[in-house]
């Protein structure tokens, strides 16, 4: 199967910082894509590079087939681009929204109306058609958003973070919509903070200060995880554990993690009662450790540490 | 017992709309107290009469001792106030925001300035006081708004959706903060839809339709509801409360 979008060697630069050093990636038709990474990454720069918003210094954005800088016009008319704020018209209904956006793209009277009564079901916003965008929830707005995304039946689609500020039920509810586009095949790259939702694509890439740093499965990338997680139990409330303390030796990252705290250790594998004793030296109040497989979330906290490994260790 | 923050069956009505529907919270000097819920459940209406920017229908709140209902300009001195979407302006450097908002909480100049250093030594902002606001990263810049927010040392920080785009290292190196200033007696009351966050709060309330459907330390309400995660317990309650 052909790839739907095909980026090589992708560099931009905004005033003489790097935002992008060197990106390459290809996404299949029908594939949910992520793109994960701290601040400041490069995953806004690289979605307006796809949209054709911006062009970059060096190297080529093939989306569908065409060149993001020379067929934009083209390329435009068969993707959907929903940014961090997507403007919707506050004053307008749900409806008047997407009509707006039906217009903007030229579809055609007829097929519009067939169009949205299709998405208003689809996105389960029918019930509000009538009422104004300024007065809908957080969730409901982004559902718009992405309706009036849709409208013009894109084959690529392009979030940049969809579900900030968005409350976990609607955060579901959105990815389970995502999840429908992508079984009729729409192509599907987002961003998101979220390392939960992270897990839920096909494809993932790790983007750090504008370079790709790991990508491929989420499971592939999980089991290329190189060290020994442990969850530990604390009966401490304070779990200010991440910056302040010196680390046991032999233990490579200690943070909290939900209502816990996560101790990494390096090298070979010990047991649980051995890596509490560590823990202890540093969380007096831990009672209990367990051998823990990691998420999306622990790599992310790895890939970000040993980046910042690479970049202080030239200095000493 | 002498609370922070105490609301009395607080409702705030728009028309027909009950936004707030007659909520009961008692928050202690020091708690961090997770106020979650979905969208449009009412949270920001409830945390907009809280900080005495919006006047409730009807039952009563005391915040820092003084009645949310007369005493509005007394509150205001006693609070810090930080939002996902609160705006610091991006083209002025990180001094010079600074500057304002102490200045704007009406601190004098040597008070400013002795808090400026002790705030931005705590919270790691000293080398980027003269950096543009708007170059810094996004998680740099929440920690600049809460430096922000703290200058007048309020007794009670309200923090609605600090987090919201907010890398899972710098999320952490926030929450670092915000324990540590309750350890030192601040009053952390806070909004968040991360619920891997929620668990570092002593206590949460979780509100369906301006209503409060829970409300309890975040290890009880897993136990309650037989869940491993917070994010499992959330889901099971909203999700309960509106079928």
């Amino acid at each position: 199967m052909p790839d739907n979008i095909i980026i090589s060697d992708l560099y931009k630069n905004y005033s003489g910082e790097h935002a992008l050093a060197g990106v390459s990636l290809s996404v299949p038709k029908g594939c949910l894509y992520g793109l994960v990474g701290a601040d400041g990454a490069g995953k806004s720069t690289l979605l307006r590079i796809c949209t054709t918003l911006v062009s970059a210094d060096r190297g080529t954005a093939r989306i569908c087939g065409l060149d993001a800088a020379k067929d934009f016009q083209a390329i435009r008319s068969r993707i959907g681009y929903m940014p961090q704020k997507f403007s919707l018209y506050q004053d307008l209904s749900v409806r008047e929204n997407m009509q707006f956006f039906a217009d903007l793209f030229g579809v055609k009277p007829k097929e519009r109306e067939e169009r949205m009564t299709r998405l208003l079901e689809f996105s389960r916003l029918a019930p509000f058609v009538n009422r104004r965008a300024r007065n809908l929830s957080g969730g409901m707005k982004q559902k718009l958003a992405l309706s009036c995304t849709l409208i013009h039946t894109p084959e690529v689609l392009f979030l940049d973070e969809p579900t900030t500020g968005v409350d976990p039920v609607s955060r579901k509810e959105f990815w389970a919509i995502l999840s429908e586009l992508r079984a009729q095949g729409i192509t599907i790259v987002v961003s998101t903070p979220y390392m939960d939702e992270a897990h839920l694509c096909d494809e993932l890439l790790f983007l750090h200060q504008g370079k790709v740093v790991r990508q491929g499965r989420p499971d592939a990338l999980l089991a290329s995880y190189p060290l020994a997680l442990y969850t530990v139990w604390s009966d401490e409330k304070l779990l200010t554990v991440s910056q302040s303390v010196t680390l046991p030796h032999g233990v490579a990252l200690l943070y909290p993690e939900g209502g816990a705290i996560h101790a990494a250790i390096a090298g070979e594998e010990r047991p649980a009662t051995e890596v509490l004793s560590l823990v202890k030296t540093v969380v007096p109040g831990a009672t209990r450790a367990q051998r823990t497989k990691p998420k999306i979330e622990d790599l992310f906290i790895y890939l970000l540490s040993e980046q910042n490994d690479a970049e202080s260790s030239p200095k000493q | 017992m002498n609370y922070s923050i105490e609301t009395n069956d607080l409702t705030k009505k728009f028309g027909p709309y009950t936004a707030v529907d007659h909520i009961n919270v008692g928050v202690q000097a020091g708690e961090i107290f997770g106020f979650l819920g979905a969208n449009g459940a009412g949270k920001t209406t409830a945390i907009r009469m809280l900080c005495g920017l919006l006047t409730p229908t009807s039952g009563s709140g005391h915040v820092a001792g003084f009645d949310i209902m007369k005493e509005t300009a007394k509150i205001r001195t006693r609070i810090g106030y930080m939002s996902q979407k609160f705006s610091l302006y991006p083209d002025l450097v990180v001094r010079d925001n600074l500057k304002l908002f102490g200045s704007l909480y009406g601190l004098n100049k040597r008070d400013l300035a002795a808090r400026m250093d002790e705030m931005s030594a705590f919270l790691g902002l000293t080398d980027l006081l003269p950096r543009i606001t708007g170059s810094l990263p996004w998680g740099w810049q929440q920690r600049l708004s809460l430096a922000c927010a703290n200058l007048h040392k309020p007794q009670i920080l309200f923090l609605d959706e600090p987090t919201g785009s907010v890398d899972p290292v710098s999320r952490r190196n926030f929450w670092d903060l915000i324990q540590l200033l309750s350890a030192q007696g601040t009053t952390i009351f806070v909004t968040t839809h991360h619920m891997d966050e929620a668990e570092y709060c002593h206590r949460i309330s979780i509100m369906i339709s301006g209503k409060i459907a829970a409300m309890d330390s975040p290890q009880a309400l897993k136990k309650k509801h037989n869940c491993e995660t917070l994010l499992e317990a959330f889901l099971a309650i909203v999700e309960g409360g509106n079928r």
